[in-house]
């Protein structure tokens, strides 16, 4: 059976980090899976991890009070999906659902931040690839918004 | 008589044609079939014709039908101003005025032996069409074929029907949707979010581009990022062509008439001018 270190090291998400950090991580992994319609997470609860997509896709949403769901995004295979577990205070801030049957790496956000205290090289290297995708996913909201297609688009 | 010829081939003379059929395709998207000569190629891909409605105006329009297909025009487009309103309430028989066909194609030849992506947001899919027919039509010349499909909503989507077809045709159809409720199973978010998983080496891609010009600012920033050549990326512009052949100046973009020079543009060309705020 394979372990998770290479399955982590394949994931474009740490594509070309260095091995001794992703030994670090291997011991804040674990294997999830998630059927069609199961939640990741809620909007609100404690953000305690976060995930890398395997296999899958998954929409992340927000309920507006007495309105139907909005999906404001998809993620799936390769993607990364969470970073509240990364800033206090620790709290999901939409809801993630399976739209399909997903199978993820789940990393555990307390035994990271912990690492990340001890090891600043490694936290350091976490925020350079997450910055990354906070601002890919910022520059896409941004387009999103000017809804381009839009009459006017 | 021989005024009449020098007229009737003077490419500024619309040549009177009848509509043969009309398709709703989205609630504000319609594609109109108009007859035309037979025999040749009518135009190639990435071209556009001059449309008049008698008594409105004319408009510039790119063809959305097959190159190969004889003695049809094919016109896709989306009621948005007083005479495409008007071209929109048009039925089979009626009569417009055509011009053309105007403008550069997309250079297919280009991406001979390789890769191909096509980015095309909203109603950018309509120009990207033919090239999608003359691809299927050669497909062993091409290595990987991907089309990457962004629109507002489900409901807005073009050609659904066709977008089957073309994944049975060998081409990788990814789409995605800026907004939807539970009901879409499909990726939701911007099109440019699909450039980075598309299934294509970077070094030997070539990438065609449609939509609005914003979003095809974001596409051209993510194929590069991804590794594709900015010489090896094509846009096509859209600016409020008149004459069509270069004389009058209202296309003018920089250095460029995009009706004569244009519409397809090589990224490189107006990648500068395209977040001047004016031209």
């Amino acid at each position: 059976m394979e372990t998770l270190e290479p399955i982590l090291a394949r994931h474009l998400f740490f594509q070309d980090l260095d091995a001794r950090h992703l030994a670090l991580l291997v011991g804040c992994a674990g294997n999830v899976r998630f059927p069609a319609g199961a939640f990741l997470f809620r909007a609100g609860q404690e953000a305690d991890r976060f995930f890398l997509i395997r296999e899958g896709r998954v929409a992340i949403e927000i309920a507006p009070p007495g309105a139907a769901a909005h999906t404001v995004q998809t993620v799936g295979a390769g993607d990364v999906l969470g970073w509240s577990w990364l800033i206090p205070p620790y709290h999901w801030k939409f809801d993630a659902r399976a739209v399909e049957d997903t199978r993820a790496l789940a990393l555990d956000g307390k035994c990271l931040r912990t690492k990340c205290e001890a090891d600043h090289d490694l936290g350091y290297e976490l925020l350079k690839r997450f910055a990354q995708i906070m601002e890919e996913r910022l520059q896409a909201t941004r387009l999103q918004l000017l809804d381009v297609y839009g009459a006017r688009g | 008589m021989a005024d009449t010829a020098v007229a009737s081939a003077s490419p500024l003379i619309p040549h009177p044609r009848r509509i043969r059929r009309r398709v709703r395709e989205t609630a504000d998207t319609f594609t109109l079939e108009i007859e035309a000569d037979d025999g040749g190629p009518l135009f190639q891909p990435g071209q556009f014709s001059m449309l008049y409605v008698f008594g409105t105006g004319e408009v510039p329009i790119s063809m959305s039908g097959d190159p190969r297909r004889p003695g049809v025009l094919v016109h896709t487009t989306r009621a948005v101003g007083p005479v495409t309103r008007a071209m929109a309430g048009l039925r089979a028989g009626a009569a417009l005025g055509v011009r053309g066909p105007f403008g550069t194609p997309w250079p297919l030849e280009a991406a001979l032996g390789n890769d191909v992506v096509l980015v095309a947001g909203g109603i950018g899919l309509a120009p990207l069409r033919p090239l999608v027919y003359e691809v299927i039509a050669r497909r062993p010349d091409f290595g990987q074929v991907v089309l990457l499909y962004g629109a507002r909503s489900p409901d807005e989507l073009l050609f659904g029907r066709e977008l089957e077809r073309w994944r049975a045709a060998g081409i990788v159809v990814s789409i995605t949707v800026d907004y939807a409720t539970r009901d879409w199973p499909g990726h939701v978010g911007v099109v440019t979010a699909l450039v980075p998983r598309a299934p294509v080496d970077p070094a030997r891609t070539t990438a065609f581009v449609c939509g609005p010009e914003i979003m095809m600012r974001f596409a051209a920033d993510a194929l590069g990022r991804r590794g594709v050549p900015a010489a090896r990326i094509f846009v096509s512009m859209e600016r409020n062509m008149k004459c069509a052949v270069g004389f009058c100046g209202h296309c003018q973009f920089g250095p460029s008439f995009v009706c004569k020079d244009g519409p397809v543009l090589a990224w490189p060309r107006v990648r500068g001018l395209l977040s001047v705020r004016e031209v």
